[in-house]
């Protein structure tokens, strides 16, 4: 659309005059393309501002309301004026920076700081409720109802009534005041009340409409007992064995008397004995996740170890990426016509277009020791899983083979992109093939690559696939089933975070930002130093 | 005015867009009465008819929902977390421990006569700190299934298995001694029957009859024993326990007859019967000088989610409905499990002797401990038998396991 190279509303006011294009009054300073095009974006930027204020309104979550409306009022503010030029470039960028960056890394130090975990997700009322809810208990060989639910009055707003069957036959209305005999009533095979004086049956659907009030709903038969519905159609009695009491900040159990109390520092009712009951809540827990980690002699054995493993398995994988990538890319990358150069091109990408899932377990099985392929083609009784250093190799074959082939891709554009004229002038001065990849192609080839090769370390230096798919980390020490001779730093943590004890959602978050923080610092060395390779342009 | 223009625009289209997404919105909308029931693949359709009609019979419309067997309990814990978990939860008895700690489901209330008609092992297993958590409708248990072309006996002990394994090893009849998965990281689960044998144990018993994680089986002098022997069938020993056996190749090697017993439970049966092999069912046997080999039982059972907005409805379906001989005959045929409801797995024995050998295999079985910390079991002590099955030290092993395992429950 060569129209829309003219403006899009934005272009600095000192532009010199253009030509009037044509879309008159409708768009006097751009296409009338250009101008629907901002109108339909700027809708779409208001629609889903509604569409996400609505729910927040009703959470009445008031912070997400208001950078909604922030965002949104800064959107139409940049776009709609004529100053702020430079911020309609940056804004988007900005925004989505914002969103997939920085608050999901603010969301996971905050995180760290918490006992986020199994047992420990929600608020302490609602461990509360349901420690409540989950104690209600049978009375032992008490009689079971048959329940209809009644109400006096309307069905869908009176006060409810709980029509009750014996075994016997003999029906009971029960209200909050206790069960009186009932009479008169049609009571059909089942034991449901089919039609009683006075009461409104309420049907299933209704019922249901009214759940809350109908479980929270007994009728009294004695101290802490009472008669509760299991359904609609069925009610037993029984009583709730654990009562919280605001006031001793506890929850006492009335069968045994035992007393758990609130420790707001590890978000459980504890007992005395150091019993706990098994419903906690989320609370925050400062650095002791981090010092969990630090402190753990396993870890502190163990993590120098795999962090070597983990950067040599990542420079290792992207050094031979590398070198088999671009070698394949300088053998097919010739002058002379060379038959089938498609076809061979197609196969080597052929590892980058099947999924690596199934790659990953297609050669796991290929290196099983008794009936994988390896060992059957090359004659071999290795236990290739079952040796540290058979298994790393193992790893990094089958990561190489998936990797080659993208970096074959991008090695074939980069070369492609050098001049030829370049390399033959250094032959014609007298290079040889060596010398002249070596001082031409490949300078000229660090500046296009070396950011990408950075990129693949990053990637390599949290392959989790690649190492949970084939070796699970393994083979494992005998003393020590945490830390394998293959795992990366992120497989430890993860075995650590999720594999022994549930999911522990703090404690990986801080594991997450000790890994992120490493990252970091290698990703800026490493950026640092390919920038000096960017010097040859100059 | 330019600007004002532009932007009115913007709001008109903004409204246009609301409006439909906003229309779009209401129509998904679910009717009131509506309940939600998640379910594993498998079982999905076996249900829905059944669901349907206890919509009709009640005026409110059930919606079945297809669930990834392997993601359900996370998804639904997440779920429930996020007020937008289902109604009712299809799923293992073993999750029990951990949906109790999170909250995500209530107790239910069974009268008396429906918990006599449902197996004892069954109850017992959804059964967690003396409060029934789930309704069973199926079970599952391990065995010992033959090729009784190349061997006719049920072995009687581990050590008839291998000898009968080995003859035909050396005739060159078969590969491996013994179908039993492995993998380099261990199958506790399928180790069990033989751990158990040996004297091993996971957990003792509370009072209450319940799992104790205070009383640790792994690390005792018990369970070293067991290891040895585990280890004199290992890869340094006998060669029946093999680590290059996992789940990805046992069921191959059996029913390519490349070895004569695999150790399985009834999901195999059909891959077994598709590829031919003329086959028997047998309980999983023990060591000779050992105990009983007690299998772990699984039960699949309906759970109340505490979450639900539709929890008479809820409550009414669990309770009075699924533990019915027809819809637990219904989910047999959709998904061969020995049913919970003792009237339908005598029934169902009579009609599929398979059956009935797989419900008698697990008679003794004890069910899988359903206690959190049965979490922090798996991976060292999976690992700490592979590595014996290996030819590691077995008391080494198995103390890097307990202490692993201790210092994760605290």
């Amino acid at each position: 659309m060569a129209a829309d190279r003219s403006d899009s509303a934005g272009a600095p006011g000192g532009a010199p005059a253009r030509p009037r294009l044509p879309g008159g009054s409708l768009a006097p300073r751009g296409s009338a393309t250009g101008q629907l095009a901002k109108i339909a974006v700027l809708g779409l930027a208001a629609a889903i501002a509604l569409w996400a204020v609505f729910p927040l309104y009703a959470a009445r979550q008031w912070t997400g309301v208001a950078a909604v409306v922030a965002v949104t009022a800064l959107i139409f503010y940049v776009y709609l004026s004529k100053r702020a030029v430079p911020a309609k470039y940056l804004v988007p960028g900005t925004l989505f920076l914002i969103a997939f960056q920085i608050i999901p890394v603010l969301y996971t130090i905050s995180t760290s700081m918490t006992n986020y975990s199994d047992g420990h997700r929600g608020t302490k009322e609602q461990a509360i409720d349901q420690i409540e809810a989950s104690s209600v208990e049978r009375t032992p060989d008490s009689t079971p109802y048959t329940l209809t639910v009644a109400a006096r009055g309307s069905s869908s707003e009176g006060e409810l009534v709980f029509l009750l069957t014996d075994p016997d036959g003999d029906a009971y209305a029960g209200d909050t005041d206790g069960l009186q005999p009932l009479t008169g009533a049609s009571v059909d095979p089942s034991g449901k009340v089919a039609d009683a004086p006075g009461y409104t049956v309420v049907p299933p659907s209704e019922a249901n409409a009214r759940s809350e009030e109908i479980t929270e709903f007994a009728v009294p038969t004695g101290s802490g007992t009472g008669i509760r519905s299991s359904g609609f159609s069925s009610a037993f009695e029984g009583r709730s064995r654990l009562a919280y009491d605001a006031g001793c900040d506890c929850v006492t159990d009335a069968e045994s008397g035992r007393v758990y109390t609130a420790d707001d520092e590890r978000g459980a009712f504890v007992a005395e004995d150091g019993d706990r009951l098994p419903q906690g809540w989320q609370v925050d827990v400062g650095m002791a996740n981090f010092a969990r980690f630090v402190g753990d002699p396993e870890t502190r054995s163990s993590f120098l170890s795999i962090l070597t493993w983990n950067v040599a398995f990542a420079a290792g994988t992207t050094a031979m990426v590398f070198v088999l990538g671009l070698g394949v890319a300088l053998t097919l990358h010739t002058r002379e016509p060379l038959a089938g150069r498609t076809a061979y091109r197609l196969l080597v990408v052929l590892p980058y277009a099947m999924p690596s899932f199934a790659m990953f377990l297609l050669w796991k099985s290929m290196f099983n020791a008794d009936f994988g392929l390896v060992n059957r083609l090359l004659g071999l009784d290795l236990d290739w899983f079952g040796h540290p250093w058979s298994a790393r190799a193992a790893v990094l074959i089958v990561n190489i083979w998936l990797g080659f082939p993208y970096m074959f891709l991008v090695a074939t554009g980069a070369l492609q992109s050098i001049p030829r004229e370049l390399v033959q002038a250094a032959r014609i001065d007298g290079a040889g093939a060596w010398q002249a990849l070596r001082r031409v192609t490949l300078p000229l080839l660090m500046v296009s690559m070396a950011p990408i090769l950075v990129a693949t370390f990053a990637f390599n230096f949290n392959n989790f696939n690649a190492v949970w798919l084939t070796t699970e980390g393994g083979p494992f020490p005998t003393d020590s089933p945490l830390a394998g001779a293959t795992d990366l730093l992120i497989t430890y943590t993860y075995r650590l975070a999720f594999g022994v004890s549930g999911a522990q959602y703090g404690y990986a978050a801080a594991l997450s930002v000790f890994i992120f923080l490493i990252v970091t610092v290698m990703s800026v060395v490493s950026l640092r130093r390919s920038a000096s390779l960017e010097e040859i342009h100059r | 005015m330019r600007i004002r223009s532009a932007g009115l625009a913007a709001g008109t289209a903004a409204l246009a867009l609301t409006a439909a997404c906003g229309g779009g919105g209401e129509g998904a909308e679910q009717p009131q009465g509506s309940m939600v029931i998640w379910a594993d693949p498998e079982r999905t359709d076996a249900l829905q008819s059944f669901a349907d009609d206890f919509g009709e019979a009640n005026g409110v419309e059930v919606e079945v929902r297809e669930v990834a067997t392997d993601t359900i309990q996370s998804d639904f814990v997440t779920a429930h977390e996020g007020g937008s978990g289902p109604d009712v939860v299809v799923g293992a008895h073993d999750w029990i421990g951990n949906l109790v700690q999170n909250g995500a489901i209530d107790p239910v209330q069974l009268p008396q006569d429906k918990v006599d008609a449902l197996n004892e092992v069954a109850v017992e297993a959804t059964t967690y700190e003396g409060q029934l958590y789930g309704v069973p409708y199926a079970m599952e248990n391990l065995a010992l299934i033959r090729n009784t072309e190349l061997a006719p006996e049920a072995p009687e002990t581990v050590e008839d298995l291998v000898e009968t394994g080995q003859r035909l090893q050396e005739d060159g009849e078969v590969e491996e001694i013994l179908g039993l998965q492995v993998s380099q990281t261990g199958d506790p689960y399928h180790m069990q029957p033989f751990y158990s044998s040996a004297g091993g144990y996971l957990f003792g018993t509370d009072d209450q009859g319940n799992a104790d994680p205070s009383d640790l089986g792994v690390g005792t002098p018990e369970s070293v024993e067991a290891f040895e022997k585990i280890a004199e069938f290992g890869e340094e020993g006998k060669g029946a326990f093999k680590r290059s056996i996992d789940s990805d190749n046992v069921g191959n090697l059996f029913n390519q007859g490349k070895t004569p017993y695999f150790v399985t439970g009834p999901w195999s049966l059909a891959s077994v019967q598709e590829a031919g092999v003329d086959y028997d069912i047998s309980p999983v046997p023990g060591f000779e000088d050992g105990g009983d080999a007690v299998p772990f039982v699984g039960v699949q059972a309906f759970f109340v989610a505490s979450g639900s907005e539709n929890k008479v409805l809820a409550e009414e379906f669990v309770t009075n409905y699924v533990a019915d001989p027809e819809l637990s005959t219904a989910l047999y045929e959709a998904d061969p499990r020995p049913p919970a409801l003792t009237e339908v797995s005598t029934q169902v024995s009579k009609d599929d002797p398979d059956v009935g050998k797989f419900i008698e295999a697990g008679a003794d079985g004890k069910p899988m401990p359903a206690i959190p910390e049965m979490d922090a079991i798996w991976d060292p002590f999976g690992k700490a038998q592979a590595a014996v099955i290996g030819g590691a030290d077995p008391e080494k092993a198995v103390d890097s396991a307990a202490e692993t395992i201790s210092e994760e429950i605290g």
